[in-house]
């Protein structure tokens, strides 16, 4: 501004006008500055809000699904129902008729139910699952049988959805997932103490079910635990191996653009188009089982071979050239100076890139949709040919269930996902800070 | 003996023929080390390769093509009338005697002659693992006894190793390609099949689309109807929204965050926006079909719209959100390219901050930016499980984004999900869908790539 008034004090009217001009036009470009800035905090301030409502959605759907509510029931393990013959024999005690004592005590602790639709709706307040860690109890410790013992149980999803308030009692009896007399009956549990809730044991070590209080994510878990080790180990050697050799032994010519140019392609193919391949060329033609990890592993491997080939390659060109011209210097082989000397240098950042090409692997669902891994699976898989299911298709079939207990469920799945994923990506950055190199 | 045992023997073999090829070459030496050309762990080395890899590949072949060649050979043996069925009810004898064989349920009542191909193919099983067993073992016994013989000081072990290092490094490098390869080859192949059933003509173009066979032939319905139009018009629009979400925010924050923000809000805004490219889709799935989409409708019912509970908006709104930090990292890194020059230019001719960036480093920006988009509209062309947990099934060909449409990727999922026979024209559809979402977002990288490249090339 001072540069203006110079010249206007020497030069005269014409000048003048110029700044005049100048001036005239700055309220409004000073304003068109100012709303220039307020979209561009608008915009960041849209994209943080959409962050916080997401995670602030899932934590508040989800946080509750670690607790479900438990009945406290005092059986009495009488020998003669479960072990007629008194030898402790495993088998025998396998078979014995559990849901029936547990049914015989709730008729007990409401003496005054009778008629078959009323026991029902009795029994319905026990989850299914409630015989079976009477079973496992008593297997894991036969000296019980003869005593009473205290028993906490989970109790049917619907229970829990009320204690949690997750659905209502108002409205009319019909409507209502919990009918009057169920109502009156979970009242009297809840004021003899019976009825709590408690840490969600069942969440983390079961696989899936039916019954969303006897579902957990353990099955999906060890699943995604094989698949991802399938694909670290095919992955990682192959991708390091192409990085190196386009990095450092390829000739420019044809074949090497044609192999540069796929593999960015393949970087953005649609996660999809590689469950089509697997599904084409693992399980029809080279006849892999469905729904196994292998398969899994062997999808993701293709999906993320390229994201660890690039990362590698990045980490590769990061290592000075006077490293290499030192150790040819010295009489190493090209082949050695990478091996011992480039190699070792890139290592940390062909790392990291590994373990976000994993954490990528990790929460990718659709390829793996179309290998079958989307098959209801109750058992823990047991190897990397098991059928199994994972984390992210867990969430996805559970979100697909229509009981209200899946809801809180899912989220706390995701809460789960997302952890592992944090954990992941903050290991990368904090490897990166750590060996991070400025040459 | 099974598989991964040999597998683990012959990795075993391989590392103690490392020893024997280490100590192979001093003795060779006689103490004068000098006299070797190569490292003495190169012999090592090159002793325990020829142990290993040999043995190794012939057990992959042999693993891959038993199954074929041992069914062949069973098949060949059943009864002429067994033999006459057609292809698919003698895949399901073949399926039984497989059963029959690993002791698992079998689908009808095993007679006298399923249960000798049983047996058959159990014995052809056994001979088949010993001879794999001693063949083997004895090829990684002999090449490693070949070798070890052959071992001289002036045996450029050194080179042979590394030549083969190379050629194994070059081999995962052509991975890329082979994957390229085997999905345009796995999708052309099944589409190829599906155009017999289905005119080309009127996939592309027909307006009607319910992939439903029936049963019984004389179904309602029962043809089914394959015109793919309402398919790709909902994939477009849902794209489209996406973008309109996308792409502002996108390009607005990215602005921000390189011309204007400070140190510390750039630290901590663009690592936060990033977390959002992090999430699993699935996640955004659930986001949207349990949360966005019951507060539009709620809300549409309030302004009295009538919004779908699988509205097109709820999967677009949080497509869009998703794809905020692809379009934001991209159009940050291609404005930190222009020039510094340019912006000094503009700001010596007195313009504001915003002018320069609207007038000077946009459109110096512009095709790096496209490209951006480019790649972000093919990543939403592509996107899953937002589309299949948010938008609906049914095949609208609509223009009003409050309804349900349904896109390719929703189709391929819920054609593919299930037991399905594979030669029916409902599966094979989904492969005719994949071709045609492998081709458009194939084209859609290709330009957006070389627009970049092209783009950086100019300011470097």
């Amino acid at each position: 501004m001072s540069n203006a008034a110079a010249t206007s004090a020497a030069g005269g009217g014409a000048a003048r006008r110029h700044v005049d001009i100048v001036m005239a036009g700055m309220a409004r470009r000073r304003a068109a500055e100012r709303r220039f800035r307020l979209y561009g905090r608008i915009a960041i301030g849209v994209g943080l809000f959409f962050l916080v409502v997401l995670f602030g959605s899932i934590v508040s759907n989800g946080y509750s699904a670690f607790w479900q509510t438990e009945l406290r029931l005092d059986v009495k393990l009488d020998a003669s129902q479960i072990d007629p013959q008194g030898g402790r024999d495993p088998a025998i005690l396998g078979r014995a008729d559990y849901g029936g004592i547990i049914k015989h005590r709730l008729r007990e602790m409401f003496p005054e139910v009778h008629g078959r639709r009323d026991r029902i709706a009795l029994y319905g307040l026990v989850s299914n699952g409630a015989a079976f860690e009477l079973r496992a109890r008593v297997l894991a410790n036969p000296s019980l049988i003869g005593q009473t013992v205290s028993l906490w149980v989970p109790a049917d999803d619907d229970v829990d959805m009320l204690m949690k308030g997750k659905i209502k009692r108002a409205g009319p009896e019909k409507d209502r997932r919990l009918k009057d007399n169920q109502l009156r009956w979970i009242d009297q549990l809840k004021a003899d103490g019976r009825l709590e809730k408690r840490f969600n044991v069942n969440f983390f070590t079961r696989g899936d079910s039916r019954d969303p209080e006897l579902a957990g994510i353990w099955g999906a878990a060890v699943g995604s635990f094989y698949t991802l080790i399938v694909t670290l180990l095919l992955s990682f050697p192959l991708g390091v191996a192409a990085a190196v050799y386009l990095e450092e032994f390829a000739p420019r010519n044809r074949w090497t653009d044609l192999i540069e140019v796929n593999i960015n392609n393949l970087a953005a193919v649609p996660s999809i188009v590689f469950g089509l391949l697997g599904l084409a060329v693992f399980i029809n033609f080279f006849g892999l089982p469905r729904s196994a990890p292998v398969v899994g592993g062997l999808v993701l491997t293709l999906m993320t071979l390229p994201t660890i080939i690039i990362a590698s390659r990045a980490a590769l060109k990061s290592v000075p050239p006077s490293i290499r011209e030192a150790a040819l210097g010295v009489g190493a082989s090209p082949m050695q100076a990478m091996i011992y000397h480039v190699l070792p240098l890139a290592m940390p950042g062909m790392l990291t890139g590994t373990i976000i090409g994993m954490a990528q692997a990790l929460g990718e669902t659709a390829p793996l949709l179309m290998i079958g891994m989307v098959a209801f699976i109750a058992d823990i898989p047991r190897g990397a040919f098991d059928p199994a299911t994972v984390l992210p298709v867990q969430i996805y079939l559970w979100a697909d269930s229509p009981e209200r207990a899946y809801v809180e469920r899912t989220s706390a799945a995701i809460m789960v996902l997302l952890a592992f994923l944090i954990a992941m990506n903050l290991f990368a950055v904090m490897m990166r800070k750590r060996f991070e190199r400025r040459w | 003996m099974s598989v991964p045992l040999l597998v683990a023997t012959l990795l075993v073999m391989s590392s103690v023929a490392y020893f024997f090829g280490r100590r192979r070459a001093f003795a060779v030496a006689q103490g004068r080390l000098r006299s070797l050309h190569s490292l003495p762990a190169y012999y090592g080395l090159y002793v325990s390769i020829w142990c290993g890899l040999p043995a190794l590949l012939l057990l992959g072949l042999w693993v891959s093509f038993e199954g074929t060649i041992i069914t062949k050979l069973v098949v060949g043996g059943l009864p002429e009338e067994i033999r006459n069925l057609g292809p698919d009810r003698l895949n399901l004898v073949v399926n039984d005697i497989q059963n029959l064989v690993r002791g698992s349920i079998v689908s009808s009542k095993p007679d006298a002659a399923m249960r000798a191909a049983a047996e058959r193919y159990a014995s052809l099983q056994s001979i088949s693992h010993a001879a794999m067993f001693v063949v083997a073992i004895a090829i990684a016994i002999l090449a490693a006894a070949l070798t070890l013989t052959r071992i001289r000081p002036q045996q450029r072990a050194r080179n042979a190793v590394e030549r083969i290092l190379l050629w194994t490094l070059i081999a995962s490098s052509t991975l890329a390609i082979l994957t390229t390869v085997g999905i345009v080859l796995s999708v052309l192949f099944e589409s190829i099949r599906f155009f017999h059933a289905v005119p080309i003509t009127e996939f592309l173009f027909g307006l009607d689309w319910s992939p439903q066979i029936a049963i019984r032939a004389d179904q309602v319905g029962s043809s089914g109807a394959f015109g793919a139009v309402p398919v790709f018009a909902g994939t477009l629009m849902i794209t489209l929204i996406a973008m309109l979400v996308a792409v502002p925010v996108g390009l607005m924050s990215a602005i921000y965050l390189s011309e204007y923000a400070s140190a510390r809000l750039r630290a901590t805004a663009k690592p936060a926006l990033e977390i959002l490219a992090g999430i699993p889709t699935v996640v955004y799935g659930f986001f949207a079909a349990l949360i966005v989409a019951p507060f539009l409708r709620d809300n549409g019912a309030l302004l009295g719209l009538n919004i779908a509970s699988e509205s097109a908006l709820a999967a677009g709104l949080v497509m869009g959100i998703m794809i905020i930090p692809f379009v934001s990292s991209l159009s940050d890194d291609v404005m930190n390219a222009v020039p510094q020059a340019l912006r000094d230019g503009a700001y010596g001719m007195g313009a504001t901050q915003a002018e320069t960036i609207r007038r000077v480093i946009f459109p110096a920006a512009l095709p790096g930016i496209v490209g951006a988009v480019l790649l972000a509209v093919s990543r939403a062309i592509g996107e899953t499980m937002i589309v299949v947990m948010a938008a609906g099934l049914a095949a609208n060909l609509s223009a009003n984004p409050f309804q349900a449409v349904t896109t390719v990727t929703v189709q391929i999922v819920t054609l593919l999900i299930g037991d399905q026979e594979f030669d029916s024209p409902k599966t094979l559809a989904a492969f005719a869908l994949g071709l045609v979402l492998f081709a458009v977002t194939l084209c859609l990288n290709v330009i957006a790539l070389y627009i970049v490249r092209r783009y950086r090339e100019q300011y470097e």
